[in-house]
């Protein structure tokens, strides 16, 4: 257990640097904001982080498995059109709803798996279909915005716990230790990771590729339906907008990059995304704070983003052998 | 017996080839269409005049020609996501080169495609040279061509009117009234026939696809034919945004937005692997040609918005289920 410790620092080094990418950034932030860092500014920065974190977590699960899924935005979008219809009245009716719309999450991440793995399709292009399918779905659901969520939910999700502490960074911490945590030690969040790294080694080596892809992309639903109910208690009603679920993919695309996991899949962790997702959150704030016209936000963003992409490329001095470089 | 033998063998032996030649893919999709065509008729003998079907070509024209440029990169076993801002970075920056003067108004369509291989070139750098996933790359680079695109029209409010030689290439009608754009596309498909079937550029891109590590180890110039093939397809997507801007008569921010996810999608269904090293570009042509028709039927049909996206996702599926299947286990 102690000899180990290159190796483990190794396998961590992507959560880590993004942790401290993250942590520098935020402390320039909150030193930086005309307000101070008070409860206030740390709850509103925490929501809007936690949205992003739930989608990048999400993306995680099925990247690791070297899939990629380009509808979990569109989920987000059909949670959270479903919540603004079925998470409303009394106590009962409002939990009824939530779990009716995690689990619609959890059967939209369930059919990408089953096309991918039954159907034998190529993650990417299944993925784009079934976000069509999804977005036809939340549009029947809500043709024009609006709607409505139990107050009473919104504000505890959304509030302060404990006179401080972000609700939203409480859930986020909860769905780490309840389903991220016992998937990751799991034998089949290990033949996730065995079949992100190899799929032909992990069939050869006997290990459940089908029950590991299936579970990955079931909850990779499951998540991105639990940020489309966290948007309802943000927004207070429901959207069918394209746009928006076009968005939260690639950013939790960028959030994942950011959080140091492999899109070549089985390396990396959730942990690291949700960091990646904070840090791609504060350098938008980032501006705000510095007081830039807002008209610079997208470029900044697209800069920062770029750079952080040809880290990757760090890898290259390493390489001894030119044939290394070609897969 | 022998004379009349011979020019029997050889039309045979010419069906034959060209039936060899044809992917089952390719078929299938041509069958679709045709399929959606009777369908189609069904509902409203309108679907088979002339007129109908001309229109729906110059509509498929546009995707036609960004289609190419995505069919390239996807031979390759890449990706290129940045084609949704390279196709408004086209048309914006094309109409905002008719803003200055007479000089520019020649200019409009070069300067439109100019700007989308300077993209590509980024792109192919990252991917070729850096080593970087494509989908990471082109994702950040769609994230910079959006950003400048922002300030662009933020800061110096350029103007968005295309110009008359756009108008006249996307709109316009030649010989025996065939849409111009039809015949843009008719360019640039045979071009792309002749780049991947009869140059060593195009060998090469199928040789990469299939392994980039043989195709490096017989000599190949891999890097470079990836840099170019990425900046081909930034060029093609500009050109769309350029033909889409005279369509349209104006360029608008979100111009690409819709244009992603069909392009993969007629490329795929097209029957060009999506990892790589196989595909043909009649397939692609098939593929934009059934995307459309399923778009315009759907909406022709006056079905609510709602179903035509359910409908939309469900065909691709069920299209790609019928026959483009991966094999089993990848390594």
């Amino acid at each position: 257990m102690s000899g180990d410790w290159p190796y483990r620092l190794r396998e961590h080094r992507g959560t880590l640097l993004a942790f401290l990418a993250f942590a520098v950034m935020f402390a320039i932030y909150a030193f930086n904001h005309p307000a101070g860092l008070n409860a206030n500014v740390a709850t509103n920065a925490a929501n809007k982080g936690v949205l992003l974190a739930l989608v990048a977590m999400a993306q995680t699960l099925v990247v690791l498995t070297s899939g990629i899924d380009l509808s979990v935005g569109m989920v987000m979008v059909l949670a959270n059109c479903l919540a603004s219809v079925i998470v409303v009245g009394s106590g009962p009716a409002t939990a009824l709803g939530a779990l009716a719309v995690l689990g619609l999450g959890g059967v939209c991440g369930a059919i990408n798996g089953l096309i991918v793995i039954y159907g034998r399709l190529q993650p990417i292009v299944t993925t784009i279909a079934t976000s069509a399918v999804y977005y036809g779905v939340a549009l029947a659901l809500r043709r024009v915005p609006g709607g409505d969520i139990n107050a009473a939910l919104a504000d505890a999700l959304t509030g302060q716990l404990f006179g401080g502490v972000p609700a939203s960074l409480v859930l986020l911490l909860a769905l780490v230790l309840l389903v991220w945590l016992p998937f990751r030690r799991s034998a089949i969040g290990r033949a996730a990771y065995a079949v992100g790294s190899s799929e032909l080694a992990a069939y050869m080596s006997g290990v459940p590729i089908r029950r590991a892809k299936l579970v990955a992309y079931t909850l990779s639903g499951l998540l991105a339906s639990v940020a489309g109910l966290f948007l309802t208690c943000i927004t207070y009603s429901g959207e069918a907008s394209a746009a928006n679920g076009n968005t939260y993919t690639l950013y939790s695309i960028a959030a994942v990059v950011l959080g140091g996991v492999s899109l070549f899949g089985g390396s990396g962790s959730a942990i690291g995304a949700i960091f990646g997702a904070l840090m791609f959150r504060t350098i938008g704030d980032l501006l705000f704070v510095f007081n830039l016209e807002p008209l610079w936000q997208p470029l900044f963003q697209g800069l920062v983003l770029t750079a952080a992409v040809c880290l990757g490329a760090v890898r290259l001095l390493r390489v001894r052998n030119r044939l290394d470089l070609y897969g | 017996m022998a004379d009349a033998a011979a020019p029997t063998g050889t039309l045979r032996g010419t069906l034959g080839r060209m039936r060899r030649s044809i992917e089952p893919a390719t078929l299938s999709a041509f069958g679709c269409i045709a399929v959606l065509l009777l369908l189609g008729s069904l509902y409203s003998s309108s679907f088979l005049s002339p007129e109908y079907l001309l229109q729906q070509l110059k509509v498929a024209s546009f995707l036609g020609v960004i289609a190419t440029g995505m069919m390239i990169v996807i031979l390759l076993g890449q990706i290129d996501l940045s084609l949704p801002w390279v196709v408004a970075v086209g048309g914006m920056m094309a109409t905002a080169a008719t803003g200055w003067g007479p000089i520019g108004v020649a200019l409009a369509i070069p300067v439109g495609i100019a700007c989308g291989v300077a993209l590509g070139l980024v792109n192919g750098f990252g991917v070729a040279f850096l080593r970087l996933p494509s989908m990471v790359v082109t994702l950040a680079v769609n994230a910079v061509a959006q950003g400048l695109m922002v300030v662009h029209t933020g800061g110096f409010s350029p103007q968005d009117a295309s110009s008359p030689a756009m108008r006249f290439i996307a709109t316009g009608h030649s010989l025996f009234g065939i849409p111009n754009a039809l015949l843009v596309w008719a360019a640039v498909g045979a071009a792309a026939v002749f780049l991947l079937t009869r140059t060593t550029f195009g060998r090469t891109v199928y040789a990469i696809g299939n392994r980039e590590r043989a195709a490096y180890l017989s000599g190949a110039p891999t890097r470079t034919v990836v840099m170019a093939a990425f900046a081909l397809s930034g060029g093609l997507s500009a050109f769309g945004g350029v033909l889409l801007a005279g369509y349209a008569s104006k360029a608008a921010q979100a111009m690409g937005d819709p244009y992603l996810l069909p392009a993969i999608a007629a490329v795929v269904l097209g029957g060009t692997s999506i990892l790589g090293g196989r595909g043909s570009y009649i397939g692609t042509v098939a593929g934009v040609i059934l995307i459309t028709l399923l778009q315009s039927i759907l909406s022709v049909m006056q079905i609510e918005e709602f179903v035509r996206h359910i409908v939309y996702g469900v065909m691709i599926i069920a299209m790609l289920l019928v026959y483009g299947r991966s094999r089993r286990y990848s390594a």
